[in-house]
């Protein structure tokens, strides 16, 4: 499909639902589990990440037919570090504390999965446009999967979401899970319940199917 | 068609999953009798708490996922019983609730069911509550034996005090009148179910004596008081309720030494070197990660096979 065009919606369901990097691809589980300690860490790495997505998938779908196949990873690295670099100066000048937060994860979204999967499976082989918005679909659905994971962690590990108290004063959090421990616990709660959920929608999609044939 | 193929020989046995939840139950009595006459009426109410959740769970969960109901093998009664005498008596009700759901829901049922958890379901959520809320998990109470005048009074367990050079008696150590776990406090009422688990073959004696055996030896290498070292804390308990889980322990004889070995040195190492006064409930755990590695090096003999003879 290198030059077929694709519908801004269908880029962005694909991102979000279908092949969520998070809960589908499994791909960035490194700063998953690190930073979605608190809803706000994730909602920042997600559009730190989200930026830089669109940027070098936009950069390198430009140079694609410039690129030699041989050198193709390099070439894209040097890409997203430049995205990378920029994002880190521009959180350090005007969000020092969510800098302070994510610590060496900016830096590290440059070896960050998603960014390089989507630079050689889509960005290489689609026109400037379409990998613009793959990157903004893709980055969404990371976003969405950090915040998801942040506030439940946030909730249950320190009663709050977005630093705002939920669960009253009274409540006891559970520390264990804003602890490496329960940042592997829940993300494979979240993990399976993906699953369950899309093998639920699949099952429906395939019965209707049925009936109409 | 659902067949079910075995080797030989094919024998049946009176012996059922129920019978030999009943038989632990019965082992665990003695032990907790003497943490509710210890500890009182909070002791049997989170005792209460915690198996009833722990079935409610086990219930549930089968239901929602469509699966037979098998309550009535007992498990998750006996998984419920052992949380509830793994917490300190003043913990909260809601300590009992969250410990006794994760550890059939999560731990348990989340991997399959009986038969497919890799940790002990109790052990892990003792783990979980203990990172959780370390405050409520480590404040115990001094056993008042119903008297009538005094009110609870909190204290360190012995093995935190040990280290300020005032140790327990051992007499106290032995009896239960010291500080603990509503379930490891008599360490003569958990030798009693260890008899019973023994005469009716619930469990054979590879893995507890191995276990008292290997923390003694290491203590005593260590230059700690070896008697002290495996009356205090939850040696016993675990070494005769926990760490002889079926689904989590080796399955050679050889291996199960090996396995409870393993545990005697990691708590020894923990309570020597670690940040922990305590690590029964660590060593358990990470031997019970290890069994899969043991089974594979040490595999069960198969029936009537015989190893090749060497070639010359």
């Amino acid at each position: 499909m290198s030059e077929e065009r694709m519908s801004l919606g269908k880029v962005m369901k694909n991102g979000i639902i279908t092949e969520n990097p998070t809960f589908r691809l499994v791909l960035g589980t490194c700063p998953t589990l690190a930073v979605t300690t608190s809803a706000i860490n994730g909602l920042g790495m997600g559009a730190a990440a989200t930026f830089v997505l669109i940027c070098s998938n936009f950069v390198i779908s430009l140079l694609r037919n410039f690129i030699p196949d041989k050198v193709r990873i390099p070439a894209f690295i040097v890409v997203i570090c430049t995205f990378v670099t920029m994002v880190q100066l521009l959180m350090q000048a005007f969000i020092p504390s969510l800098y302070d937060a994510l610590g060496i994860f900016i830096p590290l979204i440059v070896v960050n999965c998603i960014i390089l999967a989507r630079a050689e499976a889509f960005a290489s082989k689609n026109t400037p446009v379409a990998s613009a918005a793959d990157g903004l679909g893709m980055g969404l659905g990371f976003t969405i999967a950090l915040v998801i994971l942040g506030s439940i962690r946030e909730l249950i590990g320190n009663g709050s979401i977005f630093g705002a108290n939920i669960l009253g004063a009274s409540y006891e959090p559970m520390l264990l899970i804003v602890l490496a421990a329960g940042g592997f616990l829940s993300y494979g709660l979240m993990l399976g319940l993906f699953n369950l959920i899309t093998k639920k929608l699949e099952n429906k999609k395939s019965r209707k199917e049925a009936e109409e044939a | 068609m659902n067949l079910r193929i075995s080797t030989a020989p094919h024998i049946h046995h009176p012996v059922t999953t129920q019978r030999l939840m009943l038989y632990v139950i019965m082992a665990l009595l003695p032990t907790t009798a003497v943490g509710i006459y210890a500890f009182g009426l909070p002791a049997a109410i989170l005792l209460a708490i915690s198996c009833a959740t722990a079935v409610l769970c086990e219930f549930v969960w089968q239901k929602i996922a469509k699966q037979p109901v098998r309550v009535n093998d007992l498990s998750a009664l006996v998984t419920g019983l052992i949380v509830g005498l793994n917490l300190p008596a003043n913990a909260p009700w809601w300590i009992a609730l969250i410990g006794s759901a994760f550890a059939v829901l999560i731990v348990k049922q989340l991997f399959g069911g009986l038969g497919d958890n890799f940790l002990n379901p109790a052990m892990a959520a003792r783990a979980v509550l203990l990172a959780s809320w370390p405050v409520h998990m480590t404040s115990y109470v001094v056993p008042t034996f119903f008297d009538a005048g005094v009110d609870a009074v909190t204290a360190a367990t012995p093995l935190a005090t040990a280290a300020q050079n005032a140790p327990a008696q051992l007499m106290d150590l032995f009896m239960g009148n010291i500080p603990g776990c509503i379930g490891e406090v008599s360490k003569l009422a958990i030798l009693l179910g260890l008899v019973i688990l023994l005469v009716t073959r619930t469990v054979t004696w590879h893995i507890p004596f191995t276990m008292v055996a290997s923390v003694f030896v290491f203590s005593w290498v260590m230059g700690a008081d070896p008697v002290y070292a495996i009356l205090s804390g939850g040696v016993l308990f675990g070494a005769v309720f926990m760490a002889t889980d079926y689904v989590t322990s080796p399955m050679t004889p050889v291996g199960q030494m090996i396995y409870a070995a393993g545990i005697g040195l990691i708590i020894v190492l923990i309570r020597n070197f670690g940040a922990y006064p305590e690590g029964v409930t660590y060593g358990i755990l990470l031997m019970n990660i290890a069994t899969p590695l043991i089974d594979r090096f040490l595999p069960r003999k198969l029936y009537g096979y015989q190893k090749e003879a060497k070639q010359a």
